[in-house]
């Protein structure tokens, strides 16, 4: 079987326009989403305590928020996880109560007030301090991760297409950021983890598209840049939708079957390697092409003799 | 000739193989639900041990499948869970203290496999359940006990030469930074500068590793004593040490079976116990800090008077348990350090909860002194607990610490007290056993507290497990499926290649004895979804070359030959991610970068010459006229 009978010959750096016009509206949504509301940040970098319950029945929140009023929690968050009879406390890290006693204190209230069984299912409890060194790190692995593949891309290939294939990244990045910043879905370590491996995947697309690039630049006597771009881009065309299917399969399995604690993760690489595998065809190609690639660029290059141009000098 | 692999690169696949099946094998297995009997310090176990079990067990009438004794370990395997509760209460009963009997998962590897020191996987908490606390040790305190205890040193040496000093105090600046005496030591005070620098020869020639500095300040002339940056290094890194060799004790105490304890970074602690549930009293044990001291009880002053503050000088006013106060003597008899051993129990003639303590030589000589000396009066006990909390100020972690004085027991000394006596007054029979508990494990350098607790519960921890089996075996059909239909005979070549890449996945990770997590799980489905990626990649080459009319064999070659810098880029650049992520990472975090990038690699080998070890002997040396692809 195959997606396209004969070689494809799509005009992609023709559309570039709308396709760029298209990457600003979604970067302009995204940033002001993140700007505006914010990512939610789950326990792993607000610091806190979350309990999760599991009763032998289907249970209602009220007595459950009013135990904890009692208790001195009115902040805390209750809401159903999964199912009716799982719960899930969320308690905010306060001034008076942080720190890892609370879960304790919680748990023998509620099994007082509760004839059934209460099952413990999950607790974790980040002190504040933890909390922002995660953050932190978070961010400062980003960072790096972003600069060594810069620094990789550029030692193989040429400054352009390192940062087209940057641009890329971020462009992707930014966007799956955005999404969870406009759905205020809960942003944890996974989903962290899950972004880093948006960075490596967007790229392995991107790689594959640029090293055809290359190749044909290198092969092709007549053309234009576009159209090398051009002839590239379809030519791997095939391949970049069949990867990004099969990757779109198991995450979606994972999606559907790999439970809840897995959503959010299954979630961000799903958005990342849609992004991604866009980005890929025109964020980062359109990118070195503005940039002026060209022919020139890429060539092997041919070693020059520094030293025996100053020996000439008279 | 084109398309032929050299004999020694169809040996490796198969190598890789065999040695990736037989090492994966083992997590196929399950395991038994088991009792891991191991020693403390003050008992061994042995084959006596071992005899003593069985009959304990054969006695209670309790069914075990087999009973083996390797390593210092005795492990006991039955066939369900029920009989492995009831037998850990005979076996704990029966062997009394010194053991630690545990409940336990032993894996059921054959022995020819054992042997080969083949090993089902590592599996992390969030899949078997259990608790993870990350402790932070405060090892700045361990260097102010250290400069506290030149404070008396120093009074004792000026004096004995006969220099006056005004004043001998620690101080400690908040603001500094820098380790050195800018930020702490003990300062000294004189009249005079001369007086000062006589000082300053003496310590110098008494303590020649300590850090002097003289510093002129308008009430007087002071010396500046600390301990150098070295020094200062060497008592953060023993207090840390000290530590963990308590908590590993404690821990030993709680009887879990594989407990990690780890140093993290300069002054944290990671404990993990797997299959621990009652987290209250796992935090009870570990993060307390108790001591006891022995205090003579003032009989002449009215304790209702010190209350309404008046407290008479050379004494001090406790709280007791039942909330009233009673005054004693700030000389302190005897303190915690000299208890070797506490146990718990009921006092023969009251029965009320009793601790019975073992001194060492040296404490066992000054108790039988002071207490010999004192005979008919009473004595205190006070038992003092140290608590860390960190409470947010103004968006800004500060770090109280509490002591809690109380005393426990006040009692006439009947006769003179020595090696062994008993201490009376506790509430229950849990808190002797805990109070006892904390004395035997002996009490931690520096304080400590629980920045970090992540339990996972029994129940979700194999719902995780299933549910990340459940998604690796549908993305697995879903990508297998698909290739098989894209691709025909080359899809199953494919195929092949990623259900050896799923083997040796998991062989690697059983040998490195890697933590598998659920994201690690994640992380497997992930590789699934991208290691076809190299596969398609060549399979396009190939069909490519193939349009532009080349013949199938050379096609086969370029394409394999054009696709492999491509393959190795685009990998290379994943894997730096996965690198950098492992790097960050924190306990499952790692799991799913583990997983990433062995995933890779392996990918690149089963992708790159699995596949072409197959489709070369499927094709090599032949005349083909269409491939099937």
């Amino acid at each position: 079987m195959q997606l396209f009978k004969n070689a494809t010959k799509f005009d992609f750096m023709g559309r570039r326009k709308p396709a760029i016009a298209l990457s600003v509206v979604l970067l302009l949504i995204s940033i002001g989403a993140l700007v505006g509301k914010g990512l939610n940040f789950g326990l792993d970098f607000t610091g806190g305590t979350l309990i999760e319950l599991g009763y032998s029945h289907a249970v209602d929140l009220k007595p459950v928020r009013e135990t904890l009023e009692s208790l001195g929690f009115a902040e805390a968050v209750v809401q159903h996880f999964g199912t009716a009879s799982d719960i899930l406390i969320r308690i905010a890290p306060d001034v008076d109560t942080s720190n890892a006693e609370i879960s304790n204190i919680v748990m023998d209230a509620l099994k007082a007030s509760e004839p059934g069984e209460i099952q413990m299912r999950r607790v974790e409890f980040v002190g504040p301090q933890v909390g922002e060194e995660l953050t932190n790190d978070g961010g400062l692995a980003m960072i790096y991760a972003l600069i060594c593949i810069l620094v990789y891309v550029g030692f193989r290939f040429e400054y352009r297409l390192a940062v087209g294939s940057v641009m890329a990244l971020v462009h992707d990045v930014v966007i799956t950021l955005g999404v969870f910043a406009l759905f205020q879905l809960d942003f944890d370590l996974t989903v962290l983890a899950a972004v880093l491996a948006v960075i490596g995947y967007s790229l392995n697309d991107t790689i594959v598209v640029f090293d055809r690039i290359r190749e044909n630049f290198r092969k092709m006597r007549k053309g234009t840049s576009e159209e090398v771009i051009n002839v590239s881009l379809n030519q791997t065309l095939t391949r970049t939708v069949m990867t990004s299917f099969t990757t779109l399969l198991v995450l979606i399995a994972l999606f559907i079957f790999g439970g809840e604690l897995i959503h959010g993760f299954a979630t961000a690489l799903i958005i990342g390697v849609v992004v991604g595998t866009y980005s890929s065809i025109y964020v980062a190609s359109s990118s070195a092409l503005m940039l002026g690639i060209s022919k020139a660029d890429l060539m092997p290059v041919v070693v020059e003799k520094e030293g025996e141009e100053i020996d000439d000098r008279p | 000739m084109l398309n032929q692999y050299p004999a020694w690169k169809y040996l490796l696949v198969i190598v890789v193989l065999l040695v990736g099946v037989l090492y994966a094998l083992p997590n196929l297995f399950g395991e038994d639900p088991a009792l891991q009997v191991t020693s403390t310090r003050t008992a061994e176990v042995d084959l006596a041990t071992q005899d003593k079990v069985q009959k304990l067990l054969t006695d209670a009438g309790i069914a075990y499948d087999s009973i083996t004794l390797a390593d210092a370990r005795l492990l006991v395997r039955f066939s369900d869970t029920g009989a492995q509760m009831e037998a850990k209460d005979v076996v704990k009963k029966g062997l009394g203290r010194g053991h630690v009997v545990a409940l336990n998962l032993a894996p059921r590897t054959p022995d020819w496999l054992v042997s080969l020191g083949a090993e089902p996987m590592y599996l992390g908490l969030d899949l078997r359940g259990g608790v993870h606390f990350l402790m932070e040790v405060d090892v700045d305190s361990a260097v102010r006990q250290a400069e506290e205890r030149y404070i008396g040193d120093f009074r004792g040496l000026l004096r004995k030469n006969k220099v006056r000093y005004a004043r001998v105090a620690r101080y400690f600046n908040e603001d500094v930074d820098r380790d050195g005496l800018a930020r702490s030591g003990v300062e000294i005070k004189f009249k005079s500068a001369e007086v000062r620098d006589e000082a300053e020869g003496l310590l110098d020639a008494e303590y020649p590793d300590l850090e002097l500095r003289g510093d002129d300040r308008a009430d007087g002339y002071y010396l500046l004593a600390g301990l150098d940056a070295k020094e200062r290094r060497e008592v953060r890194k023993l207090a840390l040490k000290q530590n963990i060799t308590t908590l590993r004790n404690r821990v030993n105490e709680l009887g879990v079976s594989e407990p990690v304890i780890q140093q993290q970074g300069d002054s944290r602690i990671v404990v993990q116990l797997p299959g621990v549930q009652d987290t209250a009293r796992a935090k009870e044990i570990l993060g307390a800090t108790a001591t006891l001291e022995f205090r003579l009880a003032d009989e002449t002053h009215d304790v209702q008077e010190a209350v309404r503050g008046r407290v008479p000088p050379g004494l001090k006013l406790y709280p007791e348990r039942d909330g009233g106060h009673v005054l004693l003597k700030n000389r302190v008899m005897l303190t915690g350090d000299y208890i070797i051993d506490a146990s718990s129990g009921l006092d023969q003639q009251s029965g009320s909860p009793a601790v019975y303590i073992t001194l060492d030589g040296k404490g066992a000589s000054i108790f039988s002194k002071v207490t010999g000396e004192n005979i008919k009066k009473l004595m205190g006990v006070v038992f003092i607990e140290n608590k860390t909390e960190t409470r947010m100020v103004d968006g800004k972690p500060v770090k109280t610490r509490r002591t809690v004085e109380e005393v426990i027991n006040v009692a006439r000394i009947q006769d003179q007290l020595s090696k062994r006596f008993q201490i009376t007054g506790l509430d229950s029979t849990k808190e002797a056993h805990n109070l006892a508990l904390l004395l035997r494990a002996g009490a931690l350098a520096a304080p400590i507290e629980i920045i970090e607790e992540r339990t996972i519960g029994p129940s979700l921890g194999q719902e995780n497990i299933d549910q990340g089996f459940m998604s690796v075996i549908i993305g697995f059909v879903l990508v297998l499926a698909f290739m098989a239909i894209w691709y025909r005979g080359f899809g199953l070549v494919a195929n092949l290649a990623l259900a050896l890449n799923l083997v040796v996945i998991v062989a690697v990770l059983s040998m490195l004895q890697a933590t598998l997590t659920l994201p690690g799980i994640a992380g497997i489905v992930l590789t699934v979804g991208m290691a076809v990626d190299a596969n398609v990649l060549i399979f396009e080459r190939i069909r490519e070359e193939l349009r532009n009319g080349i013949s199938p064999q050379t096609a086969i070659s370029a394409g394999y030959e054009k696709a492999f810098s491509t393959i190795a880029d685009a990998n290379i650049t994943t894997l730096i991610a996965a690198v950098i992520l492992y790097g960050f990472g924190t306990g499952p975090i790692k799991g799913f970068a583990i997983t990433l990038s062995i995933g890779i690699v392996t990918s690149m080998f089963t992708a790159i010459v699995g596949t072409r070890a197959v489709v070369n002997l499927m094709y090599g040396g032949r005349r083909v006229d269409k491939l099937s692809i």
